[in-house]
């Protein structure tokens, strides 16, 4: 199955289809990926890094580096290697307008 | 659940090492706590895609398969018959004085304890290489997880850089997963590789396993190289620039860069549980003192990877010795552990091998131009590290003050090495003599929320 983004997947094709927003823009996954993989199948990046101009796409995958920090629209955030995507996750790379 | 009476241990991590201290422990008529923050039991090298994935073990742990499935089979059945307690999806944040912090879906409860193991395993050994914060650089542990619990590779087109076990297993398996691998970068010369012989012969199958591998990823592996810039573009990615054992200028175009030096103990829990540590020449880092057993002291135990790397195999030894300690501290009868204890030398002989063979990269670490990246959580460069040593000394936490490196996000555990050595070399001083960062709770990202509590 070919995606558009940063990953590739290689196996476990056979799985239900779950979409999620992400920046307001309808997306789709398969159930049992994280978030970070469900977004780097279209994308290429997570977020902007906060101390630099690159763009991020995780690092360790472990919970460790906390690279990997997304925003959900109601204000939270979430750490996307270690959290699965689930039906209609609404997601942002960016802060939330009047989130303090 | 257990009586009132009986004492409460808990253990962290749910790895090989975890797994073993629990069963060990249940069957000698304790109920552990078994607290994890996979989803699932089995740790990293262990670890189990989430339902609805169908590779099995074979496929997915390869000649580890049937260690796999009997330690899954293991926790399973102890968790289904009620024998321990098991709290997948949480943090330990902060152990102090018999009480744990937890984190789990955003709240933060106390478990208290009388005696804690902890087998909190270890993660990438990384070096900066200049431009290693740009998306599409991962660690070889995140691209082993990622084709493990995911199914997927984290690129199109794949350079593998560093050195280590890891180096030529996660080279070996992507390929044989169907992911375009264009090469494998080792720092580590032939030469340097050949030093470590003595100590791998301690398994020759499993060292037999590691050439086999090797021998898979043919010419695209390239050893004693030298790394000098991953290149790239807004997106990310798109070059690894390197020079070959002779010296010739290389570059090879990739979107993912996966990076690692073998092994690195996590060890904040046991800092803050109040551990000392000595510095390990051998592994170039800071490791937490215990007793053969895994005796650290007041009643806290360490064991796996965390402690000392020994890979899976030394993990669920140590996990078994842990737990016999404990056992043995509360008056318990305890099994014998004198056939644990012969295989233990013989894995620490092989691990010192391959310490040897694929050593930390201090010269590459040292000669970092100023500009480079050195913590990639805030970003702060090699330059602003050692002007920080000029200003502060030679010390870890003065530098970590006056830098803010070690003071992100990973509280240090992807920049703290290179940092030290940096500082160790701005200074004129052994690494050993800059210290180490101390570690401070929470030692993970925890919300002021998950503190407050309604009662």
């Amino acid at each position: 199955m070919s995606t558009t983004g940063r990953i590739v997947r290689l196996t476990e094709f056979d799985r239900a289809a779950v979409q999620f927003f992400l920046d307001g823009e309808k997306c789709s996954a398969l159930a049992g990926d994280t978030v970070l993989t469900a977004i780097l199948a279209s994308g290429h990046a997570l977020r902007n890094s906060e101390f630099g101009p690159e763009p991020r796409a995780g690092f360790c995958l472990m919970g460790a580096c906390q690279d990997c920090w997304l925003w959900q629209e109601t204000g939270p955030r979430l750490r996307a290697c270690s959290t699965p995507v689930t039906e209609g996750m609404r997601l942002r790379t960016t802060t939330p307008e009047n989130w303090p | 659940m257990s009586d009132a009476t009986s004492p409460r241990v808990v253990i962290v991590g749910a790895g090989p090492a975890g797994i073993r201290a629990a069963a060990t422990l249940v069957e000698a008529g304790l109920h552990p706590v078994v607290i994890d923050e996979g989803h699932r039991a089995g740790g990293q090298i262990y670890r189990r895609p989430p339902d609805g994935f169908v590779r099995p073990p074979e496929q997915l742990y390869e000649s580890e398969a049937a260690k796999a499935r009997t330690l899954h089979a293991l926790v399973d059945q102890l968790v289904e018959a009620g024998r321990l307690t098991h709290c997948p999806g949480s943090s330990v944040v902060a152990a102090h004085e018999g009480r744990l912090h937890v984190l789990r879906e955003g709240e933060v409860q106390v478990i208290g304890y009388d005696r804690l193991i902890l087998a909190t395993g270890a993660s990438d050994r990384v070096a900066p290489v200049p431009g290693w914060q740009n998306a599409g650089v991962y660690t070889l542990g995140a691209a082993q997880i990622a084709l493990k619990a995911q199914g997927v590779a984290l690129g199109r087109h794949i350079v593998l850089i560093g050195s280590g076990p890891l180096l030529t297993l996660v080279g070996a398996q992507l390929l044989k997963a169907g992911a375009d691998v264009a090469a494998v970068l080792d720092t580590s010369s032939w030469h340097r590789q050949m030093r470590g012989f003595s100590g791998l012969a301690a398994r020759p199958i499993v060292a037999l396993r590691g050439l086999v591998l090797r021998a898979r990823l043919g010419g695209r592996y390239h050893a004693g190289v030298t790394l000098e810039r991953i290149e790239a573009d807004a997106s990310g990615v798109i070059a690894m620039r390197w020079r070959d054992a002779g010296g010739r200028q290389r570059l090879t175009p990739c979107d993912m860069v996966g990076m690692g030096w073998h092994l690195r103990a996590e060890t904040h829990l046991a800092d803050v549980a109040g551990c000392a540590f000595d510095y390990d020449e051998q592994w170039r880092q800071w490791l937490p003192q215990t007793d053969t057993m895994g005796r650290a002291g007041n009643g806290v135990y360490l064991a796996g990877d965390g402690a000392r790397l020994l890979g899976a195999d030394g993990a669920e030894i140590a996990g078994r010795l842990a737990a016999v300690a404990c056992l043995t501290d509360l008056g318990h009868a305890a099994p014998s552990v004198k056939a644990d204890l012969r295989k233990l030398t013989r894995l620490e002989r092989f691990a010192l091998g391959l310490a040897r063979a694929f050593p930390w990269p201090s010269d590459m670490v040292r000669t970092l131009p100023d500009d480079a990246i050195v913590c990639r959580c805030e970003n702060i460069t090699a330059g602003a590290v050692r002007e920080s040593a000029d200003f502060g000394g030679g010390e870890a936490n003065r530098v970590k003050s006056v830098s803010r490196a070690g003071m992100g996000r990973c509280q240090g555990r992807y920049c703290q090495l290179a940092a030290v050595d940096l500082v160790a070399a701005q200074a004129g001083c052994a690494t050993m003599d800059v210290g180490r960062f101390r570690g401070q709770a929470p030692v993970r990202p925890t919300p002021i929320g998950a503190f407050l509590r309604e009662d």
